[in-house]
């Protein structure tokens, strides 16, 4: 039986091994050669396998943080990684959406089948931000790479303010649901395990909602970082939708959206297997030890370490785009 | 236990089913292309004592020097180890699109015209973005 306290030492072990990582990323990516000329000309000072293998190291104790921290692993993958490995930004963020996507796909269809996501309320916020996540995606890959960084490091820092002052709510009261949900059907009734009965839920406010969904797909396609932080809220707190379904409708839309922009990296030729190989199963293989520990313990102050990763992370990328801290 | 009510429709029962087999099989193929490419058993478009000298670049930078594949040419190239790592990642990002496709009928049947239009728009949205035709023209 896995303890509150033992389960703490675990995640405070992989925490600091996530550190150690990230430092000595650091210290080896910043003795690579820098200017274009330099890189082809000299190439590396480090034989080629340290860095996947690094990588999967990495993101299997990601996996384990982020699960346990109750975020994406796309969230953090994308400002840890670009900020502290050698990778160039374009790689990390279509890395960063593959990974987002996989574990999307793998999680989708229990989700799916016990009724906690809802393929109506998923599909018309799933159109438009994934129509949104294509123009995101065509920015990103246009814009100067500091600017993309600067506005990762901003973003990321309000990510971290949302997450500190969200507040969540396990079954919203939605008094009348508006005219555009119930002509589109979108209502549901769930088993709420918890409580031992069936919830049945509406939604309102939806033209709201799809208004900045079309940010959030921006947003997703722009930086590879997945979208849950934005889409929880927007569910659960704007449109009313219980928390249980708002996480996973969120998690199914991600399968939807992240493939859109996905595709518009694959097609610049911005993937390398040797990073989103080891990147999807370490983060994968990280997950499923994460969930075992946090079925039987999750530790409130867990949360709090993974916003102040979540918030260095987002100071890193801001001061690296600004060119204040290379 | 829940009534019938709370179960999930045969529409969304039908995409899991759909979903959870694609995943499986894209990330079998991923892991499998995957030690393929790192044994060496078959030729690679960018060598591995090269790639690390290209990953610090921009993507277009890193075509132009690597002469790695853009848009689907990659088709062409998949005697290359690298290269065939491609097929695991264009089926779990394919996956949806696949299962929208399955949507249609289920749709159809159900004389379900709104979701019906919505699915179609997803799926002109997806193939436009899977074409490559919004990325042509750059590297």
């Amino acid at each position: 039986m896995i303890t509150k306290k033992r389960a703490f030492r675990f995640f405070f072990i992989a925490l600091v091994f996530l550190t150690f990582i990230i430092v000595i990323s650091s210290a080896f990516a910043a003795a690579e050669p820098s200017t274009t000329q330099e890189v082809v000309e000299k190439g590396s000072r480090m034989p080629w396998w340290v860095w996947p293998l690094g990588l999967f190291v990495f993101t299997f104790v990601l996996g384990i943080v982020a699960v346990l921290g109750g975020v994406g692993g796309g969230v953090l993958y994308v400002p840890i990684v670009s900020g502290f490995f050698p990778f160039h930004l374009d790689f990390v963020r279509a890395t960063g959406l593959l990974v987002a996507l996989s574990t999307a796909l793998a999680a989708g269809p229990g989700l799916l089948k016990r009724n906690l996501a809802s393929l109506r309320l998923a599909m018309p916020t799933a159109l438009i931000a994934s129509a949104a996540s294509i123009g995101g995606a065509l920015v990103g890959l246009a814009l100067p790479t500091n600017v993309v960084q600067t506005l990762l490091g901003a973003t990321i820092i309000m990510i971290v303010f949302i997450m500190l002052s969200a507040k969540k709510s396990d079954f919203p009261d939605v008094q009348k649901p508006d005219a555009l949900s119930t002509a589109l059907g979108i209502t549901g009734i769930y088993h709420e395990e918890s409580l031992g009965k069936d919830i049945e839920w509406h939604i309102h406010r939806t033209p709201l909602a799809l208004l900045l969904f079309i940010i959030i797909g921006f947003m997703a396609g722009m930086f590879g970082l997945g979208a849950g932080w934005a889409n929880v809220p927007v569910l659960n707190l704007l449109m009313g939708a219980p928390l249980k379904v708002s996480v996973a409708s969120s998690v199914f839309l991600l399968s939807i959206t992240d493939t859109t922009a996905a595709w518009v990296f694959i097609n610049k030729g911005a993937v390398l297997p040797l990073m989103v190989v080891p990147s999807i199963v370490g983060v994968m293989l990280g997950s499923r030890i994460g969930v075992k520990i946090l079925v039987r313990a999750k530790p409130k102050a867990i949360k709090w370490m993974v916003i102040g990763l979540l918030a260095l992370s987002g100071v890193r990328a801001l001061l690296k785009g600004l060119e204040i801290w290379e | 236990m829940g009534n019938d009510k709370a179960k999930a429709s045969q529409e969304q029962l039908v995409y899991a089913n759909l979903l959870g087999k694609g995943a499986l099989t894209g990330l079998g193929l991923l892991v499998i292309t995957f030690i393929v490419y790192i044994t060496g058993v078959l030729p690679n478009v960018v060598p591995f004592d090269k790639i690390q000298s290209y990953w610090k670049l921009r993507v277009g930078e890193y075509i132009h020097q690597a002469n790695s594949p853009t848009g689907w040419k990659w088709v062409g190239l998949l005697n290359n180890g690298d290269i065939l790592n491609y097929i695991g990642i264009v089926v779990l990002a394919g996956m949806t699109l696949i299962c929208y496709l399955r949507l249609i009928p289920i749709f159809v049947r159900k004389k379900d015209t709104t979701y019906l239009m919505i699915v179609i728009i997803e799926i002109a949205v997806l193939l436009l973005a899977a074409s490559g035709i919004l990325t042509a023209g750059g590297h």
